[in-house]
């Protein structure tokens, strides 16, 4: 795991030092790509990015049924940002590869389940989205209804929840 | 309950609004079910007694949300009701109003003023929040916080006088304090109140023993599904009459949201000696309709 990153971070420090020259080609996957992934603009990756620190109890990690749950909810998720309708223009032009991918590295890191989280941070990954209120409560309800459907008990939704709520604040104007 | 009818009429209304306001893109619902609270018992937004923080309807930061509430409650020897109408504005702003009648029945005639003889009060109110996020800022200590302005106007001036209330009018001013703990499912409220209301002015303002004074309300809600809240109240009240004492009041509460549109709050209310008649207790039934 340790040395995929550090090849990965190898990778996107010399894909940033080459990115100038190299404009037509595209950068190469990083090893964390799934296939299907469109290569982003290169970023320092590291666990900060996910914008919270990881829960210590293991009970919420396991009320989500572990990466396999996270995986369901986040597949969920995305799907339903890109149909309904308060959300899909916004996420429209979007990689759905990549956002399940690293959504799912983020959740699963919050909930203390061990995972690396390989994106960008928040305010980078929202810029220029104008994202409000209104977006934000909107990908709640879709959240709640994809715990709901996995099943997740509503305590433990709030505790993800309650990581996730501050980051309003990184994205979005009120 | 004759008010429950007429709501049915104006829940029609209501969503002809919620049309209107869609159309003109200023994204209403968009708030999360039961996070502006229920209409509480002066019309704002709140718990059954208590006055929140947030604001009424489901409109966000972007939007405006509106309801209309009826709310009766049957006491052991009278009987409470009321309807008005709220509205929360860019979840900053929340304007209500409600009317209450405060119903002796045959208690009336025991207490010399006539069988079935009412109490009508208009309660005008206004909110404006005034710093923090009690949904998203999870990680601060800070809460929401509101001030608040209700003013009532009693109609029985000649009865409230020869009661011994100074006034039939009155203007209560609050401050609010609501934060939402997401990671206990619990929210938190306190209030305190500055007021010269006699049973909320139903039986007028000030009196020999007194005029304003400042009173606490609390609520603790326990969030038991995205619909459903269980809750328990306080709420202190001023004890300015000579010719009877006036209690505390205390409630415990269950609100149910079916939707954005609909949601019922059912209540068990102890609201102490009124006028002279000890313990008034029985149940609290409030709908609201809105968007
Ligand atoms: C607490 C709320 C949110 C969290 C935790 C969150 C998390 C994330 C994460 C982890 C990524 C991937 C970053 C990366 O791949 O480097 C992402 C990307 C994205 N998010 Fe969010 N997000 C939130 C709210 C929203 C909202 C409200 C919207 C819009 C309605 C939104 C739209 C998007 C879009 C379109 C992308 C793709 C950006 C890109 O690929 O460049 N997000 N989000």
């Amino acid at each position: 795991m340790k040395t995929a990153l550090a090849l990965g971070v190898l990778t996107v420090a010399v894909a940033a030092m080459t990115h100038r020259v190299a404009a037509q080609t595209p950068a190469p996957a990083p090893a964390w790509a799934v296939p299907g992934e469109e290569v982003v603009d290169p970023y320092a990756v590291s666990d900060a990015n996910a914008g919270a620190t990881p829960l210590a109890d293991r009970a919420v990690f396991e009320a989500f049924h572990g990466k396999a749950g996270i995986d369901r909810i986040i597949d969920d998720l995305v799907d339903r940002s890109f149909t309904d309708p308060r959300t899909k223009d916004i996420f429209v032009a979007f990689d759905r590869v990549r956002i399940k991918r690293t959504l799912s590295e983020q959740v699963c890191h919050v909930l203390g389940g061990g995972c690396a989280y390989t994106g960008r941070d928040m305010a980078a990954a929202h810029k220029d989205m104008g994202l409000v209120g209104s977006d934000m409560n909107a990908l709640v309800e879709n959240l709640q209804l994809a715990m709901d459907r996995e099943g997740v008990p509503f305590g433990a939704q709030n505790r993800l929840l309650a990581k996730l709520a501050p980051m309003k604040r990184e994205m979005s104007t009120r | 309950m004759r008010i429950f009818h007429s709501l049915a009429l104006a829940v029609a209304s209501v969503l002809a609004l919620a049309g209107s306001a869609r159309a003109a893109d200023l994204r209403p619902q968009s708030k999360l079910l039961l996070t502006g609270g229920v209409s509480n018992v002066e019309g704002a937004g709140g718990g059954g007694l208590a006055s929140w923080a947030t604001t009424t309807g489901y409109g966000a930061a972007q939007g405006v949300g509106a309801n209309l509430h009826a709310t009766g409650a049957k006491l052991d020897d009278y009987e409470l009701r009321s309807w008005g109408a709220a509205a929360g504005l860019f979840d900053r702003v929340e304007v209500s109003y409600a009317r209450q009648a405060f119903d002796t029945g045959k208690t009336g005639a025991l207490l010399g003023i006539g069988k079935g003889f009412t109490f009508h009060q208009d309660i005008w109110g206004a909110k404006a929040v005034l710093v923090g996020d009690a949904i998203y800022d999870q990680d601060r200590l800070l809460p929401q916080i509101a001030v608040g302005v209700q003013h009532k106007n009693n109609d029985r001036d000649g009865l409230v006088a020869a009661l011994g209330a100074r006034s039939d009018k009155g203007t209560d001013y609050y401050l609010a304090a609501t934060e939402l703990l997401l990671a206990q499912s619990l929210l938190i409220n306190g209030t305190v109140r500055s007021t010269a209301a006699n049973q909320f002015g139903l039986l007028g303002f000030g009196g020999p023993n007194g005029g304003r004074s400042t009173q606490v309300e609390g609520s603790v809600a326990w969030l038991a599904s995205k619909r459903l809240a269980f809750g328990a109240e306080y709420r202190s009240k001023p004890d300015n009459l000579a010719f009877a004492r006036e209690n505390d009041a205390v409630d415990v509460f269950a609100a149910y949201a079916l939707n954005k549109n609909l949601s019922v709050t059912a209540a068990y209310v102890d609201l102490g000696d009124i006028a002279t008649f000890k313990n008034q207790r029985g149940l609290y039934l409030s709908l609201q309709a809105g968007f």
